[in-house]
C-alpha cells in the first residue's frame, strides 16, 4: 500500500473516521496528565518559583507552532509537486492550529519573561523570529481565505509557507547561532548533564505528548472540513454553471 | 474554599502562573470550540445541498 493513496479524499475520509475517536481520548488524557502533574505535583525551582510551571504550556505550544508550520512546508510542496489537493487542505487546516500554538508560546514566555527577565518582550533574535512566525500564520490564512480559486489560493500559500518556513527554522535555531538574545538554549537536552531535572522532565514530555497529539486529532479533524467544504465549493460552482 | 486547598501554594507569583495556565487553557477550548462549530455547519450545509441535489 502506497502513502499516496491518502490523496484520494475519499480514502482519507475513510481512514480519519476511524482513527479520530482513539485520538481525541489518547489526546485530552495525555495533556490532562502532563498538565495536572505539571502544576499540582511538581516543586518549584530554586531560582525560577513557581513560574517555572508554565514549561508545561510554553515548551509544548512553542514546539507545536514550528513544527505545525513544518508540515504545512511537507504538505505545500506536496502540493506544488504532486498537485494532491488532500495536501493543500491539510495545509490550510493545520494553519490555524499553528496560529494559537504561536500565540500561546508568546504568550506565556512574556508572562514568564517579566519576573525572570525584568521585561514582558525584548528584541531577542528567537523572540523576534517567533513574532514574525506568528504574522506570517496570520497571512497565510488571510491568503486562502482572499481568493477565490481554490488552485490559485493553494499554489500562493504554497509558495508562501516555503517563505515563512526560513522563520520557523530560524524560531528554533537562533539561539545556537545568534549569540546575542535573553532566551536561553534548549530546555530539553538527551545529555543528562544538561538536560533539566527528572522532576520536570517527566510531566514535560507527557505535555508534549499531549501536544502533538491534539495537533494531529485537529488537523485530521480540519482537514475533513475542509475536503467537505471543497466539495460544496465544486456544488456551487456547478450549480452557478447549470 | 475546596479550591484554595486544591491548589498548591504559587507564592508570589501565582498571578503569572495563573494567567499563563488561563489564558492557553482558554485559547485551546476557542480552538477546538471554532474547529467543531465550524466542522458541523460545513458538514450540515453539504448534507442538505447533496438531498437537494438528489431530490432534483
Amino acid at each position: 500500500m502506497s502513502l499516496w493513496e491518502y490523496a484520494n479524499p475519499r480514502r482519507f475520509m475513510a481512514t480519519s473516521s476511524w482513527l479520530l475517536p482513539p485520538l481525541v481520548v489518547l489526546s485530552a488524557l495525555l495533556i490532562a496528565t502532563g498538565l495536572v502533574w505539571g502544576f499540582f505535583f511538581t516543586p518549584d525551582d530554586f531560582r525560577q518559583g513557581s513560574t517555572v510551571k508554565i514549561i508545561y504550556l510554553h515548551v509544548p505550544a512553542a514546539l507545536m507552532a514550528i513544527n505545525a508550520w513544518l508540515m504545512m512546508l511537507v504538505c505545500s510542496l506536496i502540493w506544488i509537486i504532486r498537485r494532491h489537493h488532500v495536501s493543500a487542505l491539510a495545509a490550510r487546516a493545520a494553519a490555524p492550529i499553528g496560529m494559537v500554538m504561536t500565540l500561546i508560546a508568546l504568550f506565556t514566555g512574556a508572562i514568564w519573561g517579566k519576573p525572570m527577565w525584568g521585561t514582558y518582550w525584548e528584541w531577542d533574535p528567537r523572540l523576534t523570529s517567533f513574532l514574525i512566525l506568528f504574522l506570517f500564520y496570520i497571512g497565510y490564512m488571510a491568503l486562502w481565505e482572499a481568493i477565490e480559486n481554490p488552485d490559485a489560493a493553494a499554489d500562493l500559500t504554497s509558495v508562501l509557507c516555503i517563505v515563512g518556513s526560513v522563520f520557523a527554522l530560524l524560531s528554533r535555531y537562533a539561539v545556537l547561532f545568534w549569540n546575542q538574545g535573553l532566551h536561553q538554549g534548549a530546555t530539553f537536552s538527551l545529555d543528562k548533564e544538561q538536560n533539566i531535572s527528572n522532576v520536570f522532565w517527566y510531566p514535560a514530555v507527557i505535555s508534549m505528548a499531549g501536544f502533538v497529539c491534539l495537533f494531529v486529532t485537529l488537523v485530521l479533524y480540519r482537514t475533513r472540513m475542509e475536503i467537505r467544504r471543497r466539495r460544496l465549493h465544486a456544488l456551487d460552482a456547478r450549480s452557478m454553471a447549470a | 474554599m475546596i479550591l484554595a486547598r486544591i491548589l498548591p501554594d504559587l507564592g508570589k507569583y501565582a498571578t503569572e502562573v495563573g494567567l499563563a495556565y488561563g489564558v492557553s487553557l482558554g485559547l485551546l477550548a476557542l480552538l477546538i470550540g471554532q474547529s467543531l462549530w465550524k466542522g458541523r455547519k460545513i458538514k450540515q450545509r453539504l448534507q442538505q445541498e447533496e438531498k437537494a441535489r438528489k431530490g432534483e
